[in-house]
């Protein structure tokens, strides 16, 4: 009997390896974003802003492995063809609740990300992970998934909001790391100036394109044929 | 050992290592390069593709040299109170050809010639060593273009970050010379304008020194005559100072008179396709005319904010602005533009009818052939589609009209 107890146990131990690489793997070499080109357009409109993008990170995530949880408890019971339907409705009942939080607790943010928190629910990525993952998998698995996967596109987020605050702005997380720009101290009284074209959108695709370029031409087995 | 003989010499000691392709861009750029081939039928041609461009170069020269005048003819203009009064135009070349002017020109212009070349070619040079390949001429008439295209008190270190981004992002990610979908000239300019509007836009940056004197008792300004037209002031410049280029603007794209000469060297060497440059002009009058169509129909009050542009004479669109510059040197960039016969008219007219209507309706940003020009730099692979597919289809018919 005891014999049989530990056999279940090793069968699965909460970190295992695969359930690491559940997390780990969506961070770089499948990333949503830059791998499966999933989620750009939230990419694009909100991480003009640092802030903005690690609020935007943080409220995927959490509806990412909550809806991966709830699918996944929900999985043998969901008649395949309204899959989708019941799919929705559990999105949209946590994005209502991170919007509403939002709303409460950070109203100048809500206001900032405005149309896009409500626009999580359209998210591929999110569709994308229940689909591909918490249909198939149990619960801590789904939930793994989703905070690696969240993750993943939560990093390229940053990482992208990094650089147009500061190219865009010369601010991160709203300090005026390079200086006063009207004052004219710091970098500023060298005559730079904020680079206004990284505050446009187009400037954030080119961004994460070239975190595409700079990956693919680090790890070449991603280059498709 | 003659200058020929050492650089072979240098090309030969690196041949196989890291750095060969820069040592031998130098040889083939100074030199005609020793290698040839012997064997095989081949297409035989003294041109290549670094004299094609430094034909386009020695087609600019006019206009660099006469930028360089203007910048400092605007500038002293512009500290005594206005231009002087203009009656012909051999008279007003004293005003315009002294040493004083080609000082200032010398002192603004030149350093943003050599920035340009220098960082564009450095990176060209970068990606070459990277990539293993030959360093490509491409760079050689994009670096001299993306001077005559900037107001002449463009700051140089945004001219060097609109440089690389320019050449990295245009042109480099695209696989280099001969890939690019943009053109990479105006992709910089592109950049400059939306990333630093202040230094591209407004009635200070066309006059050197008119950013810095703002706001002081010797404050002068110089605004564009397409400025003036988009913001219903009365022009100050005839049509004639503006065909001979007596006027503010970009460095190089002042005088239709001398882009004409530069589009006559071009069309005669067969560089720059003379069909895109006409369909350009007649897209270009044909929006004119139904503009100034729609002002004699009344369709428009004189209150309108685009009045003052839609009643310019028709005519008047090539002159002014940079539409001239544009069509004859940039639309006509054989790896941007559209490839086929027919291609070609259609790129050429649509440019020039975007370029006009964009100058008509966005008054934020009075000058429409850089945005024209990309727009169906985008375009042009389409055009190209529909062209071979129309003569795929109708000699489908052809044969099926025989056949039946």
């Amino acid at each position: 009997m005891a014999e049989v107890a530990e056999k279940v146990k090793q069968k699965e131990p909460l970190f295992s390896k695969k359930n690491k690489g559940l997390m780990t793997d969506p961070l770089f070499d499948n990333n949503p974003i830059t791998i499966q080109v999933l989620g750009i357009c939230s990419a694009l409109a909100i991480t003009a802003q640092l802030k903005a993008s690690i609020v935007m990170a943080v409220a995927v995530m959490f509806v990412l492995a909550m809806g991966n949880v709830v699918i996944s408890l929900m999985r043998t019971i969901i008649p395949s063809k309204i899959r989708i339907i019941v799919q929705l409705v559990v999105v949209a009942t946590l994005v209502i609740i991170v919007d509403l939080v939002l709303k409460a607790f950070a109203y100048e943010l809500s206001k900032q990300l405005s149309v896009f928190v409500g626009l999580i629910i359209t998210n591929c990525i999110i569709m994308g992970r229940f689909e591909a993952f918490a249909l198939g998998n149990g619960p801590w698995k789904s939930f793994l998934d989703g905070i690696g996967n969240a993750a993943g596109y939560g990093l390229i987020l940053i990482i992208v909001g990094f650089f147009r605050e500061l190219l865009g702005s010369g601010t991160l997380l709203g300090f005026q790391v390079l200086g006063d720009p009207i004052e004219k101290t710091g970098l500023y009284a060298l005559g730079y100036e904020n680079n206004g074209f990284m505050l446009l959108a187009p400037m954030a695709l080119i961004t994460v394109g070239v975190i595409i370029w700079i990956q693919r031409s680090r790890n070449q087995s991603l280059i498709e044929s | 050992m003659s200058l020929k003989n050492k650089l072979h010499n240098l090309k030969e000691q690196y041949k196989g290592k890291k750095m060969a392709p820069a040592f031998n861009a130098i040889h083939t750029f100074l030199y005609l390069p020793n290698e040839t081939t012997h064997s095989g039928s081949h297409v035989r041609g003294a041109d290549d593709l670094k004299r094609t461009m430094n034909m386009v170069i020695m087609a600019m020269v006019p206009c660099l040299i006469w930028g360089m005048f203007n910048a400092g003819y605007q500038h002293y203009s512009a500290i005594a109170g206005g231009t002087p009064e203009f009656v012909s135009f051999f008279d007003h070349l004293k005003y315009f050809f002294t040493l004083d002017n080609l000082l200032i020109g010398a002192q603004k212009v030149l350093p943003l010639v050599i920035v340009s070349y220098v960082v564009g070619l450095a990176i060209e040079f970068l990606f070459a060593v990277i990539k293993k390949h030959e360093v490509e001429e491409g760079y050689l008439v994009t670096g001299m273009l993306v001077p005559l295209i900037v107001p002449v008190d463009t700051p140089l270190w945004m001219l060097s970050v609109a440089v690389a981004f320019g050449v990295v992002i245009g042109k480099e990610v695209f696989g280099g010379t001969g890939m690019n979908v943009l053109n990479p000239a105006l992709t910089i300019r592109a950049f400059l304008f939306f990333a630093y509007p202040t230094w591209m836009s407004g009635d200070k940056v066309w006059v050197h020194q008119a950013v810095e004197r703002a706001g002081t008792p010797d404050a002068i300004s110089g605004e564009t005559m397409l400025g003036m037209l988009a913001q219903k002031k009365e022009l100050s410049y005839s049509i004639d100072e503006a065909f001979f280029g007596f006027i503010p603007g970009s460095v190089g794209e002042t005088s239709t008179l001398l882009i004409l000469i530069g589009a006559a060297i071009l069309i005669f060497t067969k560089i720059a396709s003379w069909r895109i440059i006409l369909s350009g002009v007649i897209g270009a009058l044909a929006m004119g005319l139904i503009f100034n169509g729609v002002v004699s129909q009344g369709w428009i009050t004189e209150g309108s904010k685009f009045y003052d542009l839609m009643s310019l004479p028709f005519w008047n669109h090539l002159v002014i602005g940079g539409f001239a510059f544009g069509i004859t040197f940039m639309a006509t960039d054989p790896v941007s533009g559209a490839q086929t016969i027919k291609g070609k008219w259609w790129y050429g007219f649509l440019i020039g009818l975007f370029a006009v209507m964009i100058r008509v309706f966005n008054p934020a940003y009075p000058e429409g052939i850089m945005l024209a020009i990309l727009l169906m730099n985008v375009f042009a692979p389409t055009i190209d589609h529909y062209v071979v597919q129309g003569n795929i289809n109708k000699r489908l018919k052809r044969l099926k009209v025989k056949t039946a």
